[in-house]
């Protein structure tokens, strides 16, 4: 098992966390793991992406050119993207703010209104958590208990109370995704 | 009286320190820093402190200080010797590090050093040797350089619009929070080198203590880059560095002066 | 247990210096290796292992603090990238004078001048053939892995110890800003006064008991003695030469074509093999671990073998003449290269492969 997932949207959407919380799920699960992120002052408002590889063998290049699935999250990395999913792969979208629909019939396409379900939800912070939930539902590669556990070990004592709402994100995110 | 009669104990008046290491300089006849030299080495005996003592030398005429004075020393780059300083007490506590420099080496290339080690309060002793001209490379103009004085890079004297104002670096670190006693002394006559001993051994004792950054200034001649003889140096430096470099304590956090 | 960590780069290495049982860290924030002081300060080793952090004012203060930590025999280091790096050259030049041990991280960004914050490899040329003045090299570490990264700070002290000259590791902005799994080594202690006193007689920390005073110095203005200096410096890189090559060789039991890449852009051009192996074309790769000392002799073996040999670096062409010289013109020796801060892919690296070598095909 081995896959390439490419995390992108705006700086403060919580792009690198998303791809940092599947990367602790993959460590709990005894995944290979690698968490390549864009850098720099682009983070801050810019665009923002990260490349996750979770496999069950050593991974080699953390710089890939195609992913197996893509989490977009603005327009322009719709764009940038749409075109690198593998044919058979997986793109996973907000329709928030996207004008420009993904066109490819050769990869399964997932629209995830997770702006409104995490106004639903009334914590716009959980909004990562919803497209998190969504591409397990799509790409079940760890578990979501996997995911819980990642949050304990990596989240300082005082945040653990806001991993129920977390827990409650990620499966809003699965049934978006209709699974 | 025979040579032998006159070479006793109860005669001696005067004898070289332990610490000064019984070499030939390469100090100029009339040079001030062998007297400093001499002084730092008279207070590092008294205080019994040379089994923990770090000098650091810097670039300039004093680059050779580590053949003088015996104590374990560590040759700095140009300007540095306040960084070197700031890692080898930081990483050895319970020593004492002086940096012994010139004013090319302290208020030139070594400005953001000095500032910088002076305001984290490293417990550390800073001695500045200020002759207002650069002695070793040949007796170029230093950002202390007093305005009409001729030195080979203002053959025809400073001056204020080409070169800028001779620099007083002393009273600029007194203000930092760091500094804990900062001084100006000279050596020019008996009373002053007592003086600026009593001064060093303050500055030594304070770094040894964890007060903070002690600085002394030591207002001095070069004969050989004014082209003077060592009196009329000393006659000069008396007319003309203390109007800009005056004597006295800026900052000592202890007796409330500043 | 061992416990399996997930971390940046730039993290392991502070965890991995307190861990050596580190005295010193002096550094000045740079993108993209501030996490290192960062997690230091996070950490607040002065509080445990005694481990001195300091912010210094700039790369060149941080450097002379440095060297006067390690001139009292202390185990200190810095980071920072490249331009930063630029400005430390004085004192390492300094460091290899004074025959001081002491560790280095250059973090490399794409240049020249500020350039970009994005990876490189555009050091190359800096690290290994010295970069300050004078006649003088540096251990220089590429490390590929987060697990490289840490694993490199022990290895780089102790080469730096054990031939008393400074080590650099040579990471680029991948390598430091990527998390993946690393084992940490064991907590070990400082060294203590008499430790260091026994290991370090050179050391200039205050006499002590001993009977002489020691001088840490570069300076030697009597040009034979200078000489000597040098020639000992000499031997001393032979010898290092001699015993501390490190690499590591992917499939070049029955390599046709070799790719030569270090750091990073190594496990780019491992997946690029990967896909090359699957389509039958049979490529091998040698990646250097010790840039200096250049592993001469491995690739001059390998090229007895190979059609040609492809350099894949994050710059111009730098390490590519080490290869050449190291075939002495037996084989075709290509160079591909991004600049600038641009990554290839590893779809990149096959077309190169196959523009450089007309017979491959895919």
């Amino acid at each position: 098992m081995k896959e390439e997932i490419v995390i992108a949207g705006f700086g403060g959407q919580g792009v690198l966390s998303m791809g940092k919380i599947l990367a602790y799920a993959g460590l709990m699960d005894n995944l290979e793991v690698t968490w390549m992120p864009s850098y720099g002052p682009e983070q801050r408002g810019g665009t923002a992406n990260v490349t996750v590889i979770l496999s069950d063998s050593a991974i080699s290049s953390p710089v890939l050119d195609s992913y197996d699935t893509a989490v977009v999250l603005n327009q322009q990395s719709l764009d940038k993207f749409e075109s690198k999913v593998k044919p058979g792969g997986t793109l996973i979208y907000d329709p928030s703010g996207i004008h420009h629909l993904p066109s490819r019939t050769d990869i399964t396409v997932v629209a995830v209104d997770a702006m409104s379900a995490a106004i639903e939800l009334q914590n716009s912070k959980t909004y990562n958590m919803i497209l998190l939930g969504a591409l397990l539902a799509c790409r079940p590669i760890v578990g979501i208990d996997a995911v819980v556990r990642g949050l304990r070990k990596t989240l300082p004592e005082r945040h653990h109370h806001l991993i129920p709402l977390n827990e409650q994100a990620l499966r809003k995110g699965m049934s978006l995704a209709g699974k | 009286m025979t040579q032998e009669e006159i070479i006793r104990p109860e005669n001696k008046v005067y004898s070289r320190p332990d610490l000064l290491c019984d070499v030939h300089t390469h100090y100029c006849p009339g040079c001030s820093h062998g007297v400093v030299h001499k002084i730092i080495a008279q207070v590092l005996d008294e205080m019994g402190v040379a089994d923990r003592t770090i000098g650091i030398a810097p670039v300039g005429c004093a680059v050779f200080a580590y053949n003088y004075i015996d104590v374990d020393w560590i040759e700095a780059a140009h300007g540095r010797a306040p960084a070197l300083a700031t890692a080898a007490n930081r990483l050895n506590p319970g020593r004492l590090v002086f940096t012994y420099q010139g004013d090319g080496d302290l208020s030139a290339i070594g400005t953001a050093e000095t500032i910088h080690a002076c305001n984290r309060g490293e417990n550390i002793a800073i001695i500045f040797i200020n002759n207002a001209i650069y002695g070793m490379t040949g007796g170029q103009m230093a950002p202390t350089t007093l305005l009409g004085m001729k030195t080979a890079t203002t053959p025809y004297g400073r001056r204020a619009d080409l070169n800028g104002y001779p620099l007083a670096i002393t009273p600029l670190l007194a203000q930092l929070d760091g500094t804990c006693y900062v001084t100006r002394q000279a050596v020019h006559t008996p009373a002053a080198v007592n003086k600026a001993k009593r001064a060093i051994r303050k500055a030594f004792e304070n770094a040894l203590a964890g007060k903070g950054t002690s600085v002394v200034e030591v207002v001095a001649t070069c004969n050989s880059g004014w082209k003077m003889t060592p009196a009329q140096s000393n006659q000069w430096m008396a007319e003309h560095m203390f109007e800009k470099y005056p004597l006295g304590d800026l900052k000592d956090v202890e007796s409330k002066t500043k | 247990m061992e416990e399996v960590k997930l971390m940046k780069g730039n993290e392991a290495i502070a965890h991995a210096a307190i861990r050596y049982g580190a005295d010193g860290y002096f550094g000045y924030p740079i993108t993209p290796q501030s996490e290192v002081l960062e997690t230091l300060a996070e950490l607040r080793p002065w509080e445990t292992t005694g481990m001195v952090v300091l912010q210094a004012e700039s790369e060149v203060a941080a450097i002379n603090m440095v060297y006067g930590g390690a001139a009292t025999g202390r185990a200190v280091m810095t980071s920072s990238s490249s331009p930063g790096v630029s400005l430390k050259q004085e004192g390492i030049s300094y460091l290899a004078a004074s025959e001081l041990p002491a560790l280095i991280l250059n973090v490399m960004r794409g240049g020249p001048g500020l350039g970009t914050i994005q990876p490189s490899q555009a050091d190359y040329f800096q690290a290994t053939k010295g970069g300050g003045h004078g006649d003088y090299h540096l251990i220089v570490l590429a490390p590929s892995t987060v697990q490289e990264m840490a694993d490199f700070v022990g290895l780089g002290f102790d080469l730096a110890f054990k031939y008393r000259t400074p080590a650099m590791i040579l990471a680029d902005g991948i390598v430091g800003q990527m998390m993946e799994k690393v084992v940490l080594p064991e907590q070990r202690p400082r060294r203590t006064e008499e430790e260091l006193r026994a290991q370090c007689p050179w050391a200039a920390c205050g006499r002590g008991d001993r009977d002489h005073r020691n001088v840490v110095t570069s300076l030697e203005l009597q040009s034979d003695k200078m000489e000597r200096n040098n020639e000992r410096f000499q031997k001393t890189y032979r010898a290092i030469e001699a015993n501390e090559v490190r690499y590591q060789e992917y499939f070049t039991d029955d390599a046709e074509y070799l790719i030569v890449a270090f750091g990073s852009v190594a496990r780019i051009c491992l997946k690029a093999i990967e896909d090359a192996r699957a389509k039958g074309v049979k490529v091998g790769m040698l990646r250097p671990i010790t840039l200096w000392p250049f592993p001469t002799a491995e690739i001059a073996r390998l090229a007895k073998q190979v059609k040609g040999i492809l350099t894949v670096e994050l710059n111009a062409g730098q390490m590519i003449e080490d290869v050449r010289l190291s075939v002495e013109g037996t084989v075709p020796v290509h160079h591909f290269g991004r600049m600038g801060g641009m990554i290839p892919n590893p779809g990149e690296v096959l077309e190169a492969l196959s523009a450089c070598f007309t017979d491959l095909k895919f």
